[in-house]
């Protein structure tokens, strides 16, 4: 199969303009030596029938389909209206660049306005970038641009952070030399406001703190956030799970100077780890120190409302090695499935989803933790998830469940050997009262 | 023509266009309690799901897309994105599967990234490949990470790197924050690398070399083997920006050229959407040397299927969540697939192909600065027009939006002024391709007659030139509900 669109004739007449013999002629500043004289080791080319055939059995090698999954911990399964699936594969959306031609890219732009309007809104904060890559390198971002406001070296993180945005963030900062510590936790899951009262100091650029946590536990933002601005920090909030936006308060009015996270949960599926959408909000003097592109409003010649890329003198191409930061390509099509995802959801909507987690999951703590030896971990309140303890290790009561056709969770052992025995368990809407009987149910044999 | 107005303007209280069902299982009762909760979120939309519908589809109007036409968007490589590879990363077993899942009921998600990888290693001639960054800056970051792990591993991660000036504008803030100074390197007078000056410049203080090959004029650096063994002798890295891989493949690898390591985009060379600004995807090949260092998890290949391997100890770590913009990889090994050997060769040569051709039919009319041979994309510039009738790229670009088509890349290279980088891609008709020569003939021939009609293009779209001074100055970035509400 190819996507060339000339003919023979095309070519003959194409190269005898230009001059030349043959295609490989225009290739003559190549050094010789170096030219492969050889076809690629490849497969040899498919038609589509053969191709879709042989992707679909690729696809059907996964079996993850066919468990019954309570997997969360930062990737929640919602559900996605249809509306979503249909106009963001319109090709108009799919297939053009960044709008560097906003006569041309007004659709776009627009879009783009919304969506960080929409992130304000929920937030609470005064402005937000068009997005950024997850929301672990949103976290990273975040770190450098808390350190960029401040000029301090010193960045807290709570230990409750979701493991691979403290991970993506050792790497972003380990060339920079900025000075990364972790705050712990205490019994009810959330971040110890005394171990980070000794830690934080003025030296320190801020604290960066999730909620709803790794554990599924909300975090008293405003306890952290007055401590952190004691000393001058910023309070950077996280939130991987973007839906509990719906119900909790807006991290700004809690005292978050940024807030940024994930927003896997509106509108984009699980996809094996991405594409997924990192979103970033501040307030408005911190807007210049804003990493990514933003759209902005403005007039044109004839005092129409349109809408542009703004402020591209914080970006590589003005500033190359002085950039906020050195990302260009975002995820533009996943915010837009953001968009219309909230927009379809509407107020209303959103705020019931959001309430359904909430009353399923907490259905759910309460027949699992019913069932003899299991309890729950932590008491501080949850969202969408909690972490359940086993009497016996979770990873073996993880394969015991996944025998009888169900993901009961995420062990939590590889990530906190301190908890050998923790399973962390999502329930979002999806998950309907039968399917949380069965966990139960088969919780209670495999532990028989 | 009419503006689609803004979801916030068109909302209403009480519309709704989703409802949950009712809740099957028993309500929680005092939940809330001790929770700082919100009743509401203000300004937050509210329509129906007819008016969502209509919104977006009127937005959509307001694109201009590949699909539209021609998109000689330099360096941007805006080619035709198959139907069946949408189809394929939309499939359910792809699509819904969890990132956490065990990997014993992912094995169809790790093939699909083992081989990828695979393929990605014999089209550029190296020993492995990361598909973990999402997007060629992302990949950028990524590789000088590796250079600089693997120089601190030999005792010493140096101070600097050198970047030519025609070098993309991300390639500087990457090497910044790996903890690198940059140094720039000139280019000569044919556009390439001047090697005499790379000779004196490169030192034992130097961790690498970042190159665009080829680079943002469209010329291939024809002494790149001196150029890696310069580097290479004083011990340095050479690292190569593959966004411009859509020249090479099949033809020439970059790791046979001794290139160490490269970003390669896949969303570029392998065609996979633009979706108006990402999601990419920025893989990185590296030479044997620097493997430990490649960001965890890694894929591999056991007895009994495909795994995951985190325990590196030398790796850098992770550069985001989870394995990479997966779907982004399913695209791309569709395409590669669709292809195969001859096709992945056949991309370099149309590509080249249609760019010489529009080269040699707009030489004259349009100024070239460097008159170096041209790969897939070439840059002309404003001179001809500028000083003669005062009408500059910017006007040119304009104009081509009333004749239906999208205007190249104006911004870079910085070493041109007035840049008209046109990059027709392999997937062009000839037929479009003569569409488009003969429509900036047209517009040369205007800038004689009438530059005044083409300082006011253009004259057919949604909205005409939008004022981005007043965006910047006094910036409006989100809607705010009218006061008098």
């Amino acid at each position: 199969m190819s996507y060339i669109a000339l003919s023979d004739k095309d070519k003959r007449e194409m190269l005898a303009r230009i001059g030349v013999e043959a295609p490989g002629d225009l290739f003559r500043c190549i050094p010789e030596g170096v030219r492969l004289k050889r076809l690629l080791d490849l497969p040899p080319a498919m038609a589509e029938p053969e191709l879709d055939r042989h992707m679909t059995a690729i696809a059907a090698k996964n079996t993850y389909g066919e468990y019954e999954s309570f997997l969360g911990a930062g990737v929640y399964d919602h559900y996605i209206p249809s509306v979503v699936d249909n106009l963001s594969s319109r090709t108009e959306f799919v297939t053009p660049y960044t709008p560097y031609q906003p006569e041309v890219a007004q659709g776009t732009l627009q879009v783009i306005f919304e969506y960080q309007t929409l992130i304000c809104q929920l937030t609470g904060m005064d402005v937000s970038n068009a997005s950024l890559y997850d929301g672990a390198m949103a976290s990273a971002e975040a770190v450098l641009m808390a350190h960029r406001l401040t000029g301090r070296k010193r960045i807290l993180v709570a230990r409750s952070l979701h493991p691979q945005y403290r991970e993506t963030i050792r790497t972003y900062t380990q060339n920079v030399g900025l000075v990364i510590e972790e705050v712990g936790y205490g019994d009810c899951g959330g971040l110890k406001s005394a171990e980070l009262r000794k830690k934080m100091g003025p030296d320190v650029a801020g604290l960066l703190v999730q909620s709803p946590n790794f554990f599924g536990v909300v975090e008293d933002l405003k306890a952290c956030a007055e401590i952190v601005h004691a000393h001058k920090g910023l309070c950077v909030a996280v939130a991987a799970e973007a839906l509990s936006l719906g119900v909790l308060e807006a991290p700004a009015k809690q005292g978050a100077d940024i807030v940024c996270g994930e927003a896997q949960s509106f509108g984009l599926p699980p996809a094996f780890g991405g594409p997924y959408l990192g979103f970033m909000a501040c307030a408005k003097e911190f807007l210049r120190q804003l990493p990514g592109r933003i759209a902005g409003m403005t007039k044109d010649v004839d005092g129409k409302r349109g809408f542009v890329l703004t402020l591209s003198t914080r970006e590589q191409h003005i500033r190359r090695e002085k950039a906020t930061s050195n990302i260009c390509t975002n995820q533009a099509w996943c915010a837009l499935r953001a968009t219309m995802f909230l927009e379809t959801l509407g107020h209303d909507g959103l705020r019931e989803m959001a309430l359904q987690n909430m009353h399923k999951a907490r259905y759910a703590a309460g027949v699992l933790a019913k069932v003899p030896g299991v309890k729950l971990r932590f008491s501080g309140a949850f969202f969408n998830e909690f972490v359940l303890d086993l009497p016996k290790p979770a990873a073996a009561v993880a394969a015991a469940l996944k025998a009888k056709g169900i993901l009961g969770g995420l062990p939590l052992g590889p990530f906190e050997p301190g908890l050998p025995n923790a399973l962390l368990t999502a329930v979002t809407e999806t998950a309907t009262k039968a399917s949380i009987d069965r966990l139960a149910a088969a919780l209670e044999e495999v532990l028989r | 023509m009419i503006r689609e107005p803004l979801i916030f303007e068109i909302s209403d209280k009480g519309k709704r266009a989703f409802a949950m069902p009712p809740l099957d299982v028993p309500k929680a009762a005092g939940f809330l309690d001790g929770l700082d909760v919100r009743d509401e979120i203000a300004g937050f939309p509210q329509v129906s799901e007819v008016e969502v519908v209509r919104h977006f589809t009127r937005l959509s109007h307001q694109n201009y897309c590949v699909d539209d036409g021609f998109y000689p968007l330099g360096s941007c490589t805006m080619k035709y994105n198959p139907k069946i590879n949408e189809k394929i990363a939309a499939l359910p077993g792809f699509a819904k599967v969890h990132p956490y899942a065990p990997v014993d009921t992912v094995q169809g998600c790790l093939e699909v990234i083992k081989r990828t990888e695979d393929y990605l290693c014999e089209i550029a001639g190296l020993d492995a490949f990361t598909l973990q960054p999402s997007a060629g800056a992302q990949g950028e970051l990524t590789g000088i990470m590796l250079v600089r792990a693997a120089l601190e591993k030999r005792g010493n991660p140096r101070k600097y790197v050198l970047i030519p000036d025609s070098a993309h504008g991300t390639n500087p803030s990457s090497a910044h924050l790996s903890g690198y100074t940059v140094q720039e390197i000139k280019s000569n007078a044919d556009g390439m690398i001047d090697v005499e000056d790379l000779a004196k410049r490169m030192n034992e203080d130097v961790a690498a070399l970042m190159v665009t090959n080829p680079n943002t004029l469209g010329v291939f650096e024809s002494d790149i083997c001196r150029v890696a063994e310069i580097v290479h002798a004083k011990g340095g890295f050479l690292y190569m920006d593959g966004a411009n891989m859509n020249a090479l493949t099949g033809i020439v690898r970059p790791g046979d050229m001794g290139v160490d390591v490269i970003h390669i985009n896949l969303h570029k060379t392998f065609s996979t959407p633009h979706g108006g600004g990402g999601p990419g995807s920025g893989p990185v090949g590296v030479v044997k040397e620097l493997i430990p260092f490649l960001p965890t998890p890694v894929v591999v290949k056991t007895a009994t299927g495909y795994a995951l391997d985190g325990n590196r100890p030398d790796s850098i770590g992770r550069v985001k969540g989870f394995y990479g913009n997966f779907l982004v990889v399913v695209k791309a090994l569709t395409y590669i697939l669709a292809l195969g050997a001859e096709g992945v060769r056949e991309i370099a040569e149309i590509a080249v192909l249609n760019a010489n051709y529009i080269r040699k039919s707009l030489e004259g009319i349009y100024h070239l600065q460097y008159d170096a041979s041209s790969l897939h994309e070439v840059v002309f510039d404003d001179k001809i027009q500028k000083d003669a009738y005062g009408v500059t790229n910017l006007d040119i670009a304009k104009r081509l939006i009333d004749y239906g088509f999208h205007p190249p890349t104006m911004s870079f290279p910085l070493i041109v002024h007035g840049a008209l980088m046109i990059e027709p891609t392999e997937t062009e008709s000839k037929r479009d391709l003569d569409a488009f020569i003969e429509t900036m003939k047209t517009i040369a021939e205007e800038a004689r007659t009438d530059p005044a009609m083409l300082k006011a293009a253009p004259h057919q779209s949604y909205v005409r030139r939008l004022d981005e001074t007043a965006a910047a100055r006094n910036p409006v970035v989100k809607w705010e509900t009218p006061k008098s509400v």
